[in-house]
């Protein structure tokens, strides 16, 4: 029988032995070397049955099909928009992905997204050698307006967004904030007014910085409400 | 009249330290806000910084590689940081050498294949130096990697294990090492949990027999810096 050499929630590090014997397989976070199971990052210790895997406190983001995320235009071609969305290589967004409107050939592509603009696009491709294509044709993806971009670990981002979007949904309403939170740690923010829109970058950085520690939605609303209540009296006087 | 070590043995060590016992040893991570990882760590007098940036973009594109991200380190003492003489700034002979040594001691233990074609930098700063720098540098780099996220098979522990005479001592500082019976330098770096050496140089003679006991030696420290380097990485997360 195998045995624990540490408890499920314990924070572990690389090269940490969590589990000797065979009875246990190794998923992300973690492999088997021999009749050991081995942490390969810093993060938190799951057990579910007979998994064992590590939850990263932190890691560096490798984009997957199907993610959602924000960037800025950085390059354009005659049929492509090339999007900087912080991997080592850019995004490419095809012309016939462009937009959901047909873009004739030939066309002027700084009309729909120039350089400089951010954007919200969806992963079609990665190829093996990291060759990504995004579109812009799908709910929700679109061309940003303007707001603030905040870059946090993309790590957090699950828990930004919170169990079916709890978190995020809170910090919307509470600040009348539009929020949108890409996979790969960038998370635009954009209210009507200043102080509202402060408040909602504080809380979202508020939980980044906590995101591994329980019962956070209430501190985050206790956070919220009160620099909101701050902010009336203020305007009372 | 000629003066003759032979035969001579060294009693105690010039800080008043066992033959086998470490300087004190500090470490901390997240020092560094704006980095993707950093560390610190601190061995007696010796204070190394690592920040990591990347992966991110690498041209020329020659350099590039389709089997994963590359590791470049750039070690750097800082022009105060020496016995009072100023270092003269900027890259070196040495420290060109100790930034091979320094990528090849953390290249293996990394899985940077999730990132082809581009690069991850590890800046190593030496704030104070009292010798052991670059086994001081591969701990706080090793750290911040880990620090930063990516995925390590272990961490990456080192220490300067010398012969002062005929003994074998741990840790060497810069009065030992050039201690005037003659001293022998021999970094090692090794992973804690399996044992595998990824550095291991000399700077000296020994003599076969010997080998054996700086390995013994070291592997005992190792394990000892592994865990401060663990710890530290956690106490991030523990607050």
């Amino acid at each position: 029988m195998g045995e624990f050499k540490v408890n499920d929630k314990d924070i572990v590090v690389p090269g940490e032995v969590l589990v000797t014997g065979m009875d246990y397989l190794p998923a992300g976070g973690a492999f088997r070397d021999n009749d050991e199971v081995v942490a390969s990052q810093v993060g938190i210790v799951n057990l579910s049955g007979r998994l064992i895997k590590v939850v990263p406190l932190n890691w560096r983001y490798s984009p997957k099909r199907g993610d959602i995320v924000i960037g800025k235009v950085a390059d354009i071609s005659l049929s492509n928009w090339f999007v900087d969305f912080g991997y080592p290589n850019y995004g490419a967004i095809p012309l016939k992905d462009g937009s959901s409107d047909y873009i004739p050939r030939g066309a002027d592509l700084t009309q729909y997204y120039s350089h400089g603009d951010y954007v919200v696009a969806q992963i079609t491709k990665v190829s093996k050698s990291k060759q990504i294509d995004l579109t812009m044709k799908g709910p929700g993806l679109r061309k940003l307006s303007p707001g603030r971009i905040i870059n946090v670990n993309p790590a957090k981002i699950p828990r930004i967004i919170g169990k079916q979007g709890s978190m995020v949904s809170m910090i919307k309403q509470m600040t009348d904030c539009k929020v949108i939170a890409g996979q790969n740690g960038f998370i635009w923010i954009s209210g009507f007014e200043h102080n509202k829109e402060k408040v909602a970058v504080e809380a979202v950085i508020m939980v980044e910085k906590k995101a591994h520690i329980e019962g956070l939605t209430d501190q985050v609303k206790a956070f919220i409400e009160k620099e909101l209540g701050g902010t009336k009296i203020d305007k009372k006087n | 009249m000629k003066r003759s070590w032979e035969g001579l043995k060294l009693i105690k060590r010039i800080d008043g330290r066992k033959f086998d016992e470490l300087r004190p040893i500090e470490a901390e991570t997240g020092v560094i806000p704006r980095a993707d990882g950093s560390a610190r760590f601190k061995i007696g007098n010796t204070e190394a910084i690592a920040a990591v940036y990347g992966p991110r973009g690498l041209y020329p594109k020659f350099l590039q590689s389709q089997e994963g991200a590359i590791l470049r380190c750039y070690y750097n003492m800082m022009s105060f940081s020496g016995s009072g003489e100023r270092v003269r700034p900027g890259p070196s002979r040495r420290s060109k050498e100790i930034n091979l040594i320094t990528e090849k001691a953390l290249f293996p233990v990394l899985d940077l294949s999730e990132f082809p074609g581009s690069t991850v930098e590890v800046y190593i700063e030496l704030l104070q130096t009292d010798a052991g720098t670059r086994c001081a540098g591969i701990n706080a780099a090793a750290m911040a990697l880990a620090d930063a996220g990516f995925q390590m098979r272990d961490i990456v522990s080192a220490v300067s294990i010398g012969r002062i005479g005929n003994q074998i001592v741990a840790d060497l500082n810069n009065e030992e090492e050039h201690h005037e019976q003659g001293s022998t330098d021999i970094p090692i770096a090794m992973l804690p949990r399996t044992g595998e050496i990824s550095l291991f140089q000399m700077d000296g003679f020994i003599k076969q027999n010997e080998i054996q006991e700086v390995l013994k030696t070291a592997k005992k420290a190792i394990i000892q810096i592994a865990k401060v380097q663990q710890e530290a990485l956690k106490l991030r997360y523990k607050k």
